[in-house]
Parts: structure tokens; sequence; C-alpha cells
């Protein structure tokens, strides 16, 4: 049957097995993630219509979409993994769980940017109160209270710990983030694409902001694996495995 | 030697934090002036005019009790964790959130309490309408309860840590915005009239169910800060 599955998984959680795993797909995503970035940007860009209304303005959602879908997506997996790291102790998911808040805040902080500067010239203003901003900006401030906390302790595992409660208290803010624009009336406009129906949004547009999407998940993907792999270094220094790594990199 | 019963134990805990907390009155105080300052610089950095004060009023109040509260925070644990009793408190036979949750109360009775106490006067120097005053108040109650629990889950969060201060800033109060803005809410309605029960009645839910999962989060956060 598919007892592999399971097994593989189990396995897959010890660092030298990960180090060699994360190693193996991180040129293909890393690869996958620049040529659909550079095939997204240039239908978005050069190829997708211009917008009958707000012209060539709008071309910033093939960042900002993106990008704010991937500061919940990585909220999301930040969770998952803390909640994995916490009740099972597996060191991997405490790993993952941190070296994902970075990730997740840079990304929270591209689509706070890209939204003003979108902002400014279709709303008239930089930053409004409204809901969908608001619990925006107090999800980049959730994954710098993640960050803040785990670098405030000496032993790092205990601090990743501390760190993965608090991201799970945070994880109520990502469904507030995700329905703000329809349990308030916001000035953000409500959601245009739609996983299961139908979409708001010509096909020309919508095939460069999909590609997009998908760049970005394969870039976090690839360098959550590096940050990994790094990490998973530090943490095991004076392991076997990580020795003979170090030993051979010194032949070379 | 059988264990005391629960409720001993918890009236022993509350006792003993509130009778430390007399013994050292000046903190008590040190809360409740720090808002009487703070209050009183808005008329001197906006200027005296009735109408600008009166409108600002109930959200000055709100975030003044909010920082004074964030100030007291950081002791919440901090000579318990100084002196060992804390740790004899994890071992003892008694439901660690139980305690917890007396020690909450006890800390919420002598810093909260204190400034919801001269609000009243707080009001009155922003010169916010008398008849405002109970529903900011009522506001207040409501508030105050959850700054105390969620602020006590991450005070246990940074017990590991040495510099918490600022740490416990950055987390706790992006947590207390919905609060805020129901709070505030409830007060700018009954300003302009219009009914206010439906901003009390959110505050008042989510403080229910805080009181429940908050002392078990604090437990649970307080093992994990602690296991070394």
């Amino acid at each position: 049957m598919a007892n592999w599955i399971p097994l593989w998984l189990h396995r897959l959680s010890s660092p030298p097995t990960f180090y060699r795993f994360a190693g193996t797909l991180r040129p293909w995503a890393m690869g996958l993630a620049i040529a659909l970035g550079v095939i997204g940007l240039y239908g978005g860009l050069v190829l997708a219509p211009a917008d009958y209304q707000q012209g060539d303005a709008y071309r910033i959602i093939f960042i900002h979409v993106p990008s704010a879908w991937m500061s919940m997506f990585i909220y999301a997996v930040m969770g998952v993994s803390a909640f994995i790291a916490l009740v099972w102790r597996i060191k991997l998911a405490e790993v993952v769980a941190m070296e994902s808040a970075p990730i997740g805040a840079a990304f929270t902080f591209i689509t706070l940017v890209t939204g003003s500067l979108w902002g400014k010239p279709m709303w008239g203003t930089w930053w409004t109160w409204d809901a969908r901003l608001t619990s925006e900006l107090v999800l980049l401030f959730l994954y710098l209270g993640v960050l803040g906390l785990y670098h405030a302790f000496e032993d790092r595992r205990q601090g990743a710990r501390a760190a993965a409660f608090l991201a799970i208290i945070g994880i109520i803010n990502v469904p507030i983030v995700h329905f703000s624009v329809n349990w308030w009336n916001t000035l953000h406009q409500g959601s245009t694409v739609n996983v299961f129906g139908h979409s708001k949004m010509a096909w020309d547009m919508l095939w460069p902001l999909l590609t997009m999407t998908l760049a970005t998940k394969f870039y976090y993907a690839a360098s959550l694996f590096r940050r990994a792999q790094t990490d998973l270094l530090d943490l095991e220094s004076g392991k076997d495995w990580v020795r003979t790594i170090a030993r051979s990199e010194d032949e070379r | 030697m059988n264990a005391p019963s629960m409720r001993t134990a918890s009236l022993a805990i509350l006792r003993r934090d509130l009778v430390l907390a007399w013994r050292r009155r000046s903190d008590i105080a040190m809360p409740v002036l720090y808002s009487l300052i703070v209050t009183m610089l808005f008329p001197f950095a906006l200027g005296p005019e009735d109408t600008l004060l009166q409108r600002i009023a109930g959200g000055v109040i709100l975030v003044t009790v909010l920082l004074a509260m964030l100030l007291a925070l950081d002791a919440m644990f901090a000579s318990d964790i100084e002196d060992g009793s804390l740790e004899q408190l994890m071992l003892a036979p008694q439901p660690l959130a139980l305690m917890l949750a007396m020690k909450i109360l006890a800390h919420w009775l002598t810093t909260a309490l204190p400034l919801i106490v001269i609000t009243p006067l707080l009001a009155a120097m922003l010169h916010l309408p008398a008849a405002i005053i109970p529903v900011l108040l009522l506001a207040l109650l409501l508030v105050t309860p959850l700054i105390s629990l969620f602020g006590a889950v991450l005070v246990a969060l940074t017990a590991g840590t040495r510099r918490s201060g600022m740490l416990l800033a950055l987390m706790l109060l992006p947590l207390c915005v919905p609060a805020l803005i129901f709070a505030a809410g409830a007060v700018a309605a009954a300003q302009q009239g219009l009914p206010w029960l439906a901003p009390i009645s959110w505050l008042a839910a989510v403080l229910v169910l805080a009181l429940v999962l908050a002392p078990l989060a604090c437990a649970a956060a307080l093992r994990i800060a602690l296991d070394s």
C-alpha cells in the first residue's frame, strides 16, 4: 500500500536527509522561480493590455497580489510547522517555522509598499486605516514579533519553541486579513480572482498573475531550502554528518 | 500529607500577591502618575481648545491606560522568577493555569483598577462630557482585563529572556488593536448619541473567551519559556 509516504516523510524530518533533499531541489526551485518570474513579468508588463480605467498603473498587481497571497500562505506554513514543532518536538519543524518568518515578513513589506505606491494615484492617499490594510500591517508586526522573540533567547531551540507559540496565537489574524474585505466595508476592493468560480478578470491579465503566483511559491521554496540548510549546519555543528560535509568542502 | 484544596491554594496565591503589592505601594502609584502626566501633556501639545479635546478624549484615555498597563506588565512574573517561587508554583499539585489566573487577577486589581478609578479625573482634564464617562468606564472595565490576560501570555513567553521591555510592546500592541478599536468605537458612538451596546457586547464576548483560554495559554507558554 501507500506505506512509503509516511515513512518517507518521517525520514525526511531527519536533518542530514533534509539537508541533501533541500540541496537537490533548491537549484530546480530557484530556476523555475526565475523562469516563471521572467515569463510572468513579460506577460504582465508587456503583453497584457492596459486597463480601460486605470491605464498602466494597474500593472502593479503582478507584484502586489502574489506578494499578498504569499504573506498569508507563509504565515499558514509557519503556523502549521510551529504546531508540529511544539506537539512532536521535531527539530526540522522549528527550523522551517523560524526560517519562514523573515521571508514572510519581506513579502508582507512588499505588499504594503506596492499597495501604497498604487494607492497614491488611484485612491489619492498613501495609506488609509481600513480593515484590509490595518490587518496586513498587524500581520507584519506579528512576523516581526516572532522574529524578535526567537532572537531574544540565548538558547536557540528554546527561542524557537517560544516564538512558535506566538506564531500559533497570531494565526487568528490570517482569516481576518483574508475576509476583511467581505466583513467590513473597505476602500480596498474585494477579491477578483476566484479559485472555484468564475474570475472577474480577462484571461490576458489573469495568466501572468497566476504565473507570478507560481514564481513566488517557487522562490519561497528555494529561499526556505537555503535558509534551512544554513540553519541546520549551524544547529548540528559538531555532529558527524556536518563534519563530513565540512571535510569534503575542505578537500575541494 | 494531603495537598490543600484548589480553593485554598487560589486564595492563598491571591492574598500573597496582594500583600506583596501592598508592601510596595509606590509601585502601584507609578502607572497612575504616568497616565496623569501623559494626559496632561495633550492639552499643552494640541492647545486647550474644548471641542478638539472633547473629540480625542476617549481615544487618548484608552491609549494612555494601555501604555500604563504595558509598563507595569513587565513586573508580573519578574520577582517570582528571581526568587524561584514560580518554579515552586509549576511543581505544585494544583493546576498551574488556575494559579496563574489568580496571579493575573491580583495584577489586574493592583494596576488596572487604580487606573479605572482615576479615569473620571482624566476625562475631566480633557473636558469629556459627564454623560459619556459611564460608557468609557464600562469599556475600560472590559478592555483592561483583556490587556492583562493577553499580556500575561506574552510576559510568560518572554520569561526566559533578559531584555524583554521593547519586545513585549512589539508583541502586545498589535494584538490589542481589535480591543482598542471596539472600545474606542463604543465611546465614539456614545459621543455622537448612537447606540453603543454592540461594540461593548463584542468586547464582553472576547473577554469571556480570553478568561477561559488565556490562563491555559499562559501556563503552556511559561512551561515552554522556563523549560531548559
